[in-house]
């Protein structure tokens, strides 16, 4: 993805393409979609991709993660035919480097979770399946999801503290 | 920002990440979020197993020539994405975005309180409020979840205190007389999933008690 990002690779735009097509078009058919229509917005979640790759910040998101929110928000516009209210985007500072420890950081977490999942009971896993497919409603959902998110959580706090700390100081240079 | 003690529940947190909440909530979560950095992580943890789910998605294969297709619209020219909008004085970006970039257009419930209807459908609805200091709070039958952003001001209720940036949850089972602060007026953006009804009913309910 840094590679698509940085170097407008295209290489390896297929290979994230070879792997996330067939994933997001199995994300999409389970919420509905039949294969024309899948197919579409799967063309369409993988432009945005390579359109806004230089919006992706490894410190905040996983690639999966950023690529979930995109295949969401791209379902969302064409089936409800509304967009997503979305939170102010934070500024990003411009040639940052990413801070290696802290996108080290995400993808341990990132991996435990995975593991934390695969640990799961059938039943289990396949709440929080159909939950982050959206296919629960928030009356559905309880105060627990089953997976365990705390760590995760202050790990991106950390990130956007660091990024609020360095927004402040450009702002005062 | 720090001073900000009512947050969003994570059933609610969990269905916005997922894309599952309906949209008046959706915005106040959304405009929340743009005020809190500890409901920012919640939602990007939420995205984060979002994103696990989606890598150990059972595969779909896509049609043999997507990919040629998608390759070959690389280059192509798009129109810029529209610029997102911005938040004015005190309202969010998403609320401002809701407001079509222009100011509030309040109409008056009487009592000095105001209203502006944003969104109104089949899945709720959501509005902004505006209640001048030691005015009670309009409409308080909860027929369903209410959630409540305060955007300006203050108001307190048996449940505590609410100021800038805090959301109550209202439901069935929530009894309470919120009352806005003294100072300045308190705003709020309110979603509801029950039907506005309350437009003409509150200023007529006020009239015999207040004499107006
Ligand atoms: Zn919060």
């Amino acid at each position: 993805m840094l590679a698509v990002r940085d170097r407008q690779d295209r290489a390896a735009f297929g290979a994230l393409f070879d792997y996330y097509a067939p994933r997001v078009k199995g994300m999409l058919m389970r919420k509905g979609c039949g294969h024309g229509q899948a197919d579409e917005i799967v063309q369409d979640v993988m432009l945005t991709v390579w359109r806004k790759a230089a919006m992706f910040d490894p410190q905040r998101a996983q690639v999966s993660a950023w690529i979930f929110q995109i295949a969401r928000n791209r379902h969302i516009d064409v089936i409800r035919k509304e967009s997503r209210p979305m939170p102010e985007e934070l500024a990003q500072e411009p040639d940052a480097e990413p801070d290696a420890s802290q996108v080290l950081g995400m993808e341990q977490e990132a991996k435990q979770l995975k593991e934390a999942l695969a640990r799961l009971k059938p039943a289990q896993r396949e709440m929080i399946e159909a939950a982050y497919l959206g296919e629960l409603s928030h009356r559905e959902l309880s105060e627990k999801t089953g997976l365990p998110l705390g760590t995760i959580k202050s790990r991106i706090r950390l990130g956007l503290d660091k990024l609020r700390h360095e927004l402040k100081g450009m702002r005062a240079e | 920002m720090s001073a900000i003690s009512h947050h969003i529940p994570e059933p609610l947190m969990a269905a916005y990440a997922a894309g599952s909440l309906p949209r008046p909530y959706a915005l106040v979560v959304a405009a929340h979020v743009s005020m809190c950095d500890a409901c920012r992580a919640t939602v990007a943890a939420h995205e984060v197993a979002g994103g696990v789910v989606l890598d150990e998605m059972v595969k779909a294969p896509v049609e043999e020539d997507l990919k040629a297709s998608v390759l070959a619209l690389l280059d192509a020219p798009v129109d810029p994405e529209p610029e997102p909008v911005k938040r004015s004085g005190v309202y969010p970006g998403p609320v401002m975005e809701a407001l079509k970039g222009r100011p509030p257009r309040w109409k008056s419930l009487g009592m000095g309180v105001k209203q502006c209807i944003l969104e109104t459908g089949d899945t709720g609805s959501v509005r902004l409020l505006h209640i001048p200091g030691g005015r009670a709070v309009p409409d308080h039958s909860h027929n369903g979840l209410e959630l409540t952003l305060v955007l300006q001001g203050s108001f307190s209720d048996e449940t505590g205190r609410f100021g800038v940036g805090d959301v109550e949850v209202g439901d069935e089972d929530l009894e309470h007389t919120p009352v806005a602060d003294d100072g300045p007026p308190c705003i709020c953006l309110a979603a509801t999933d029950a039907p506005l009804r309350f437009n003409s009913l509150i200023p007529r309910l006020l009239q015999p008690v207040f004499k107006i």
